[in-house]
């Protein structure tokens, strides 16, 4: 199942773990990422914790954390080479794993519907 | 009201949106930040072909002595500046900057000796209070006049082989030649200089005839439209300040690395030393040295250190020694660059320094400028 946050996340939800990235969009908007910081394996965040951080030639950005969880497995593909983010941001380009706290919360998250009438406004 | 609607374009505005610019407010104006290419190609392509600048905001002002002498005129303009234009041959065109009482930096601007007048570029943000300036303190002597003209930047290695196909002779220029043309018919003046660390030119063209002369340049195959994202990467890794962040009111060009501007004549024992704002603290900083230096910083690690980011002597943030004035990637070096100022004691290249990046201390060297090797024509 796929949700999006309104700050440009997306979520694919297997198991009560979320795999996490930005989306389409957030990179287009953000044009070529330069640097990426991940978050620690073992961390846990509250939904709108800063979780990692992404750099174009021209500034930096935080990529929030979805939900509450800890961060089971971090993609180290992207921070060798940031721009898999700019080639594929919905697939190589994953930034980390999320053990929910609560799954349920991910219900009060967009769909994929409803993600794309934030973006096409 | 829209955001944008109070912001002013440049006549090279529908162009821009005709090459899909991504457009964004900059000193009053709205100007392409980059176009469907990306910063990253956008900067790598003026490196190694030509990229095209729309620097149309920035101001353009004659300064003719109401004699008509030139002489007149530099000298007049002497008194605001440290740099030595009675001598300026004509034809040709000189760095310099305006400087308070404080000695100070009011701005930054390009001067040109042209025919029996002079021909400044100011920026942008700026124009209106350095015409203000001039009108106040050299106004008695001479006419201070603000042009309605565009100006292109060409930029880049094959810059010289793109604008030949308009006019043969450029090639005959030389880093800081100014010379009258004619592209297709458009009466231009031609610099032979720029921002970027490149080979290149800067193109007054009269405003209506702007998209027409931008358009010449960007059908040769080696041209390419380059935005503002690019301008400021092009600029910091050739280690060009930016008015407003690596020099301003509270920078004396001493401590900003600028000395090399104040030719003999003004300085110290020079035949017109002095008399200019600030030229006491000034002089005094070039005989005698300023407490602190800008200077090129190359972090060790792979993250941009940004401008405001505070500098350390030490690995634990203890001892402040000033902050990054710019700062980012370096799409030409592959890795972040950035400038800042510091103490005289850590000044010196190969000096470890450490830059505050989201609460941690990362190490950054001090590193000789430029970050790339210009390729001036001279």
């Amino acid at each position: 199942m796929l949700k999006f946050t309104e700050e440009h996340e997306w979520l694919k939800l297997e198991d009560g773990v979320a795999t996490v990235g930005i989306t389409e969009y957030a990179v287009e908007q953000l044009g070529d990422l330069v640097f990426v910081e991940l978050p620690e394996v073992g961390a846990s965040f509250s939904k709108n914790d800063d979780a990692a951080t992404v750099e174009s030639v021209k500034a930096a950005s935080e990529v929030y954390c979805p939900l509450d969880g800890e961060i089971t497995e971090v993609n180290e593909a992207i921070t060798a080479d940031p721009s898999l983010v700019n080639s594929d941001p919905q697939g190589a380009g994953w930034f980390f794993k999320l053990k929910l706290k609560n799954p349920a919360d991910a219900d009060g998250l967009l769909d994929e519907a409803a993600y794309k009438e934030l973006t096409a406004q | 009201m829209d955001d944008t609607a109070a912001l002013k374009k440049t006549p090279l505005h529908a162009l821009h949106l005709s090459l899909g610019a991504r457009m964004v407010p900059f000193a009053g104006y709205e100007m392409p930040v980059q176009y469907p290419a990306g910063v990253l190609k956008e900067h790598l392509q003026t490196r190694a072909g030509a990229g095209l600048f729309d620097v149309s905001h920035m101001g353009q002002v004659v300064v003719r002595a109401k004699s008509g002498r030139y002489e007149d005129a530099a000298l007049a303009l002497e008194s605001l500046v440290p740099v030595d234009i009675l001598g300026l041959a004509e034809g040709r065109q000189r760095y310099g900057f305006f400087t308070d009482e404080n000695g100070g930096i009011l701005d930054d601007l390009m001067i040109t000796h042209l025919d029996d007048h002079l021909f400044v570029v100011v920026n942008a943000a700026c124009k209106e209070a350095d015409v203000a300036h001039m009108q106040k303190h050299i106004g008695d002597r001479c006419d201070i006049t603000l042009l309605d003209r565009a100006l292109v930047a060409l930029q880049g290695p094959r810059a010289v082989d793109v604008l030949a196909e308009l006019w043969a002779d450029v090639a005959a220029m030389r880093f800081m030649d100014v010379r009258h043309c004619r592209l297709h018919d458009i009466s231009c003046l031609v610099s032979r200089s720029g921002y970027s660390g490149e080979d290149g030119f800067e193109i007054s063209v009269p405003a209506d005839k702007a998209e027409d002369v931008a358009g010449r340049l960007l059908e040769h195959p080696d041209a390419q439209p380059i935005g503002l994202g690019a301008r400021d990467s092009l600029r910091l890794e050739a280690g060009l300040c930016l008015y407003g962040n690596d020099i301003d009111t509270t920078t004396t060009p001493i401590e900003a690395a600028l000395e090399w501007v104040i030719q003999k004549a003004r300085r110290t024992g020079g035949a017109r030393a002095g008399d200019f704002p600030g030229a006491a603290r000034i002089l005094n900083e070039l005989d005698n040295g300023a407490a602190r230096r800008r200077v090129g910083l190359k972090p060790e690690g792979k993250a941009p250190v940004r401008a405001h980011s505070k500098l350390y002597a030490d690995a634990e943030g203890k001892t402040e020694l000033g902050e990054v004035t710019s700062g980012g990637f370096g799409p030409s070096v592959e890795g972040p660059v950035a400038m800042g100022y510091v103490p005289v004691s850590h000044a010196s290249v190969g000096t470890q320094v450490y830059a505050e990046v989201r609460g941690k201390y990362l190490p950054a060297t001090v590193a000789a400028l430029p970050f790339i090797t210009p390729t001036y024509k001279r």
